[in-house]
């Protein structure tokens, strides 16, 4: 297993995948939340970081059977079917343009010095809908740091796997593949980018993006790329997989904004899976207040 | 082709109305079950949507197959077909309505003037509403001739209908299902351009030879 636990805290003392699972049958027979937080019991086994909503978490099983993964085909339960295919051990990860240390890298040489935690964030994809996704992995800035970005380095582009015998949605052109994405390199810098390669402290599953993918929480789910296998650092904007499929609609930025819609829905509110009313979108998806600045003077319509 | 009475009246065509609401039952059932997945409110407006061309499609299909097979008693299915087709758009557009937008009628009419997929679509539903209200007997007597001109309707508003589906999709890249559907219609309305064309030679060919033939001109009736 590629997931690292922190040093320490001993495995026997990780709460059992299985029974975290049951944990609110465990609540209903203990017979409510009052003697939970009475008797204080430790049912997440990472430490709490300050990213973290306290929001309540999406279903395992929503979250990882109802996916845009067209690699895998179009239909959200096609990456569920169908991503068994992909191949994550061995991989490899190319890091290559601006920057002093490139090379290609075995996963485990990625994953190697990070000590593994959990953001608890929030995703909001284009489409009007959003989960809570308790994600495992660490911050990109400490990744991309470590191979010692130029100053010519202002963007970084990421790219998933292509593979059409392994992807079998690659083998219809439904978007220019390989899939690629791209951030600015503060956005990428920002303390609350991260790579995931877990959630609800297991494995990553092949039809969220394993064994590493991007999450960005303050952006729409399309941004957070998949499956990656090359980190680029650019200088200049790079083109995107959804940007040259329907320039007018998947903007480079793509930050969750209930004010600007998308020229075939309205953005204004999302269905939280799991609740039956919309409830109201927020600024940069509730993340306003740490990264709103990287916006401020620029005309949020236009980089849309 | 002919079914015997009183099988076609008594058994045939009930089961043809239960079977057409097999996929309401179906969709119940999920509900109940909870099987529709992490987004149910989103499949069951996807899936109105889809059995609500679908029956369209089906409507259309009547006459094209009676024409092909000779089978005359099918199109005393049509109708039901086409309230089916009613029907299902009648729960799309609620659960439109309910389901997605909660009654918020400020951003449903922003929806229908800005949004052309929700244009279209909002304009295939008024254009049915018509032809379901004058579905029954008495309606057809009153109006006679107009009649066969207003339920003509069912041509441009399932072309709406199609559009509507497609320009939905478009953005995604999942314009599979709408492209299928767009070549069934096309195949269903050119039958009918072919038939008016045969028709319109045949007849310049008759008024040649000054022998009028009477099943032609029927034909023509029955366009």
């Amino acid at each position: 297993m590629l997931i690292k636990r922190p040093n320490d805290i001993a495995e026997n003392a990780v709460t059992d995948f299985a029974l975290y699972q049951r944990r609110r049958d465990f609540l209903k027979t203990l017979g409510g939340i009052a003697l939970l937080s009475a008797t204080g019991l430790p049912l997440t086994a990472q430490a709490k970081s300050a990213f973290s909503t306290d929001e309540e978490q999406t279903d395992y099983a929503d979250i990882t059977t109802y996916n845009n993964f067209y690699e895998f085909g179009t239909d959200k339960s096609d990456p569920a079917q169908y991503a068994g295919s992909l191949i994550t051990s061995p991989w490899s990860v190319t890091v290559d343009g601006a920057c002093e240390k490139p090379g290609k890298f075995t996963l485990e040489d990625i994953l190697k010095p990070h000590a593994i935690e959990e953001r608890i964030y929030r995703l909001r994809c284009v489409e009007g809908w959003s989960m809570v996704i308790p994600w495992n992995g660490f911050p990109l800035a400490a990744l991309l740091k470590r191979f010692e970005p130029t100053s010519s380095a202002k963007y970084v582009r990421f790219e998933t796997l292509f593979d059409p015998k392994q992807m079998r949605g690659q083998q219809r052109n439904v978007l220019d593949w390989p899939y690629v994405e791209g951030l600015r390199m503060d956005e990428a810098m920002h303390p609350l980018s991260f790579m995931a390669t877990g959630l609800y402290g297991k494995e990553l599953p092949k039809q969220n993006g394993a064994p590493i993918r991007l999450v960005v929480p303050w952006k729409y789910g399309f941004k957070s790329i998949k499956s990656i296998v090359r980190i680029s650092f650019v200088e200049k904007q790079p083109g995107t997989s959804w940007g040259r499929s329907a320039p007018g609609e998947y903007g480079f930025y793509s930050n969750v904004n209930p004010e600007v819609d998308h020229p075939r829905w309205s953005q204004k509110r999302e269905r939280r899976i799991g609740e039956f009313r919309k409830r109201p979108t927020e600024m940069f998806n509730g993340y306003a207040d740490q990264v709103a600045s990287l916006y401020s003077g620029m005309d949020l319509r236009k980089n849309f | 082709m002919q079914i015997r009475e009183p099988y076609f009246s008594k058994v045939f065509k009930p089961a043809v109305f239960v079977l057409a609401l097999v996929p309401l039952a179906v969709l119940g059932w999920g509900v109940w079950q909870d099987t529709l997945g992490a987004n149910p409110i989103e499949y069951i407006t996807r899936s109105f949507g889809e059995w609500t061309l679908r029956f369209l499609l089906l409507t259309l299909l009547i006459s094209t197959l009676r024409r092909a097979t000779g089978w005359v008693q099918c199109l005393r299915m049509r109708r039901m077909l086409g309230l089916f087709a009613f029907f299902y758009g009648t729960l799309h557009l609620a659960s439109y309505l309910w389901l997605d937008q909660f009654f918020d009628w400020g951003e449903i009419w922003f929806d229908i003037l800005e949004r052309p997929f929700i244009t279209v679509g909002m304009l295939a539903f008024l254009l049915m509403t018509p032809l379901a209200v004058t579905s029954f007997k008495a309606a057809m007597r009153k109006l006679g001739k107009n009649w066969q001109r207003l339920h003509m309707l069912i041509y441009p508003l399932s072309m709406l209908a199609v559009l509507h589906f497609w320009w939905l999709a478009e953005s995604k890249s999942r314009l599979a299902m709408p492209q299928l559907y767009a070549v069934l219609l096309a195949i269903l309305l050119g039958e009918r351009l072919y038939q008016a064309a045969k028709r319109k030679w045949l007849a310049s060919n008759s008024s040649k030879t000054s022998a009028s033939r009477p099943s032609v001109r029927m034909a023509a009736k029955r366009a």
